[in-house]
Order: C-alpha cells, then structure tokens, then sequence
C-alpha cells in the first residue's frame, strides 16, 4: 500500500509552538518569586512587543500601491509604540532589578 | 538569509525570552535573565530586517526613525519614572502593545503580500480568523488599558462607573463583535475591519469602567495577559514563532498573576470583571463600632516602645506609596536594628496597585530582599512579635475576614496582626479602607493609632529616637 505524501498545514504546527509554549509559560511564571511579580510585568511589556517584527515588515513594504502607502503609515506608527515598549521595558526593569540587594555584611 | 535559518534564528529569540522569565525565579539571576531578553529581542530585530529588507531608501529612513524616536522616549520614560508610578506606567505599556497590534493588523490588511498571507482584497480565510482575533484583542487591551492608566494615576476616579443595563450593551456589543469578524472571513472587506476595530475599542471602555480601585491589581493583571494573547494572534498571522512563544507566555503569565490575586483577595475573576466593587456605598456589614474610642498614640510613645522591644514586623501598603514613606520607613528600621531590635517586612499580594508594588518600593529604599517575606511564610511569627507596625495598610489586616461571616471580605487571607503584642497603626484618619469596610482592630486595647501623613509620622518617629 502507498500512501500519497500528506502535507501538514502550517497552521498545525504554529498551534503545537503555541500550546507548547503556554505550558512552558504556566510552569516558569509559577516559579517566579512574589517579591519580582512588578518587574515581571514590565519585562513581558518589554518582550511582547516583539511584534515588532510586524511593524518592521508594514514598515518595510514595497510602495506599489495605495494599499502599500497606508501599511507603511501604520508600521511606521507602530513602530514607534512598539520601540517605546520595548526600551522603555527593558530599561526600566533593569533599574527595578538593580534595587534588590541582599543583607549586607 | 534563508527562510529555515531565519525560523530557527526566531526560535533562538523565543528560547531567550522564556529564559528572561526564568531568570525572574531569585533576584539573583533576574539581571542576568533581563539580558537574555535584550539578547533575543535584538535577534528578532536583525533577523526581520536581514531577511525582508526595507524595500527601499525611504522605508529605510522609516524604519531608522522610528526606531529612534521609539527609542529615545522609551529610555527617558524608563529612567525618570518614580518607583511608585509603576502600575500606571505598566498600564501605559499595555496600551501600546494593544495598539501596535492593531496597527500591524491594518498593515497586514493593506499590503498582505508583504506578509505572506494572499493579495489585496484576497487575503486567506484562515489569516483573516488569526488577524480579526488579534485585532479585537488588542484594541480592546488598548481601550482598557488607557481607562486602567487614568485610573491608576488619578486622572479618573477609582471609583466604579456603572451604567444602566451595562451587561446588556455588552452582551450586544459583543455579538456585533462576533458578526464582523464572521463577516470578514467570509468578504474580507475594509469596512468589516474597522467595525471590528471600533467595535473592541468600546467594549474595552465599558469592560473596565465599572471596576473599581481596589481591583486595579486584578485588571492589570487581565490587561497584561490580553496584551499576550493579541501578540500571539499577530503572531499566528505573521507565522513567526517568536511571537507566538512570546504571546502564549506573556497570555499565561497575567493569567497567573490575576489567579493570585483574585486568591488574595478571596473573590472570583468573574466578580472582578463584573465590577461594582470598591465604591462609597460598599460599607455594610462589619462596621458596628463606629462610636468606640481608638487608642491615639504620639510619636515618642512609638519610638519609646519599638526601641524597647526585640522584634518588629512592618507591614507597609498602598498608604506607604502614596506618602513615599519607604525612605524615612528604612531609616527607622535601620535605627531599630542598631538597637537590636529584629527587624522584618510583611507584604501581602494585593498590597498596593499591582503584584509585588511593595516589594518594588522597598527595594529601591535599600530594604534588603531578604528581610521582606510573603504572607504564607510570615503570618505565623506575629504571636512572637512585640510590634506590628502597620504602615498605610488596612484591609490585609483586618481580622473581620477570619471572625465576621457577615463581613463582605471574610474568607479573604490577612495578615494576622493583631497576634503581635501592639499594633501601631499609622492611618491618615480612622476611615475604612478602599474597600469601605470598617477595621474592628482600630479600637482594640492592644492597638495604637497613629494619625496623620505616613512619611511625616514616620519621620517624627525617626526624631524621637
């Protein structure tokens, strides 16, 4: 018997990162302690805003178009909000981070 | 660069952005796990630019622009926002992230071929599903976020707005919702995409204006995973793996974080989002004493007495932020502890506006990490305590939530300070707490009131010393 070469659609494997990764998520942000719970809201600020990448290709796009003018305008946009996020997250976690000290002495 | 390195190169992206969470677990490793994250954001940028190039000079200038202006306000708003400003500044960031997804949907939506997912007027049917729900999410984080920001920094009043029938225009407004994105899978029109958009932006609105201050903890939280769940969406549409890893953690993590801190407050997460809470009228049940005398106390009688004793528990909340009494708080206990008196910090999950606020402000007094402790691992050391001194806190110490069935808050996990041989409590004035219930501890015989400003009581502490 042969069996025609069956193609898994890409949506399948997205959805298998996808699922994979909120587990990875429930058990590492389970294991973050209370006392960073502010720092961790701002570093997830800082890495969702890897949507960047979406705004860096809207941005990027070729100008043949009306339809292309427009995404060149909401990348542009985007852009900006999402480098704000991305600086102003990192950034301000790396200042809260450096606060916590222990016992000197 | 070719499309296989540049999916693995994404990976690596992802891979470090769970190591950053990770990092989180001690104090110890967070530095390092922030760098991490850097690391794999930078990788991310490269790998985009590398692989799908502006396509010509004046994108490139777009693109440098933007970047640097995006750049250049995010590290001036990082270095100049007061520790005690971060729940609104956290609330701002969730905004942007709801909008920059909306913004690249439209993107997408205008010049899908830049995006892999069809031509213009033709996108696929499934790419058009993962971009609507991306879209609704976001614009909805966008809206709730921005009423969270006023509300957190007081240019709104924390208390809950309820409109008439509000569960009513809900309901409709999110099967309108569910309509349009039907409508554009099946037409994949413009108009159907900015119903789409107009329509999350209101209901974002509606959803948290009835939401009172007290729950702020909770909904920024909630915001926070949404903003998570619309970059994944993004993510699905864009096929990029780095954004659906991010997505799938950052949607977890504030499901977590909402989870804890509904658990603290001993509410379900559909109370909260029904909202009503927290407002002026919430004070039945529990106040039957309004007329008991309290126990006024002076500064000097305070330092006397906690110069006297052998342990001290401070237990700080939203009161300490708003006088930004950490400082003059630190002094104090630095005094004690020269005098030999053991020193330890109490904080509950939801003091403050949002989790770990306490933990923040301590830390940037120089409060060392290790003398600040959890509820769980804490609440059994007030019997052995001389001196609960409890700083701009109120709720988490009231003892109505373990004896007083009738009490709107029992059930809820406090502190139990009222074990400790005195309470000193250092209140602006014998009102009720945020959520508008009286603190039978206020006119006990052990518990003495010290009214006025946090930070100005404190510091007259320090003097009397």
């Amino acid at each position: 018997m042969e069996h025609a070469a069956q193609v898994v659609d890409p949506f399948i494997f997205r959805l298998s990162i996808f699922v994979l990764a909120v587990f990875v998520g429930y058990f590492v942000v389970w294991s973050v302690t209370p006392a960073l719970h502010t720092p961790l809201m701002s570093v997830t600020n800082a890495i969702s805003s890897v949507i960047v990448v979406g705004a860096l290709l809207a941005g990027g796009v070729a100008n043949v178009s009306s339809g292309s003018g427009w995404a060149r305008a909401f990348g542009f946009v985007a852009l900006i909000f999402a480098c704000i996020n991305i600086f102003g997250g990192f950034l301000v976690t790396q200042r809260m981070l450096a606060m916590y000290k222990k016992k000197s002495k | 660069m070719s499309a296989n390195l540049s999916a693995f190169l994404y990976l690596v992206a992802g891979v470090l952005f769970i190591l950053s969470l990770r990092g989180l677990s001690s104090p110890a490793s967070s530095r390092q796990g922030n760098l991490f994250g850097m690391i794999g954001m930078a990788i991310a940028v490269a790998t985009t630019l590398a692989n799908h190039p502006p396509a010509d000079g004046l994108a490139w200038v777009l693109v440098i622009v933007g970047i640097t202006i995006g750049a250049a306000i995010g590290a001036v708003i990082a270095r100049r926002v007061p520790m005690t400003s971060m729940p609104e500044l956290v609330a701002a960031f969730h905004s942007l992230v709801g909008m920059a997804a909306v913004l690249v949907a439209a993107g997408a939506f205008y010049a899908p071929e830049a995006f892999d997912i069809g031509t213009p007027g033709n996108i696929h049917p499934q790419s058009l599903v993962e971009m609507s729900l991306g879209v609704a999410i976001g614009a909805l984080t966008f809206t709730g976020s921005v009423i969270a920001f006023l509300k957190l920094s007081a240019r709104m009043s924390g208390a809950p707005i309820i409109l008439p029938f509000r569960h009513g225009i809900n309901i409709a407004l999110a099967l309108a919702l569910v309509f349009f994105i039907v409508r554009l899978v099946l037409t994949g029109g413009a108009f159907d995409f900015w119903m789409i958009v107009i329509l999350a932006l209101a209901l974002g609105v509606l959803m948290i204006i009835p939401i009172g201050g007290a729950d702020m903890p909770v909904v920024i939280s909630m915001l926070n995973s949404y903003s998570g769940w619309a970059a994944a969406g993004i993510g699905f549409t864009l096929g990029n793996s780095a954004l659906i890893i991010t997505g799938a953690l950052v949607g977890s993590s504030g499901a977590i974080l909402s989870y804890i801190m509904c658990h603290a407050m001993n509410r379900s997460f559909i109370s909260v989002i029904l909202g009503g809470f927290g407002g002026e009228t919430a004070a039945a049940g529990g106040g039957t004493g309004e007329q008991k005398p309290a126990k006024l106390g002076s500064a000097d009688d305070a330092a006397f007495i906690m110069k006297n004793a052998s342990k001290v528990i401070i237990v700080p909340g939203y009161g300490m932020a708003v006088a930004q009494a950490q400082h003059a708080l630190r002094e104090m206990a630095d005094i004690l502890k020269k005098e030999g008196v053991e020193v330890k910090y109490a904080i509950h999950p939801v003091a403050g506006r949002m989790p770990g606020h306490m933990n923040v402000l301590l830390a940037e007094a120089n409060v060392p990490y290790d003398e600040v402790f959890e509820l769980e691992d804490i609440n059994s050391e007030f019997a052995q305590a001389d001196i609960a001194f409890v700083i701009g806190a109120n709720d988490v110490t009231n003892p109505a939530a373990e004896e007083d069935k009738t009490s709107p808050i029992y059930g809820m996990p406090v502190l139990q300070v009222w074990k400790a041989g005195t309470v000193m409590f250092i209140k602006r004035s014998l009102a009720s707490g945020y959520a508008g219930i009286d603190n039978p501890l206020f006119y006990r015989d052990n518990t003495m009131m010290l009214l006025g400003d946090a930070k100005k009581v404190t510091e007259n502490i320090v003097k009397a010393m």
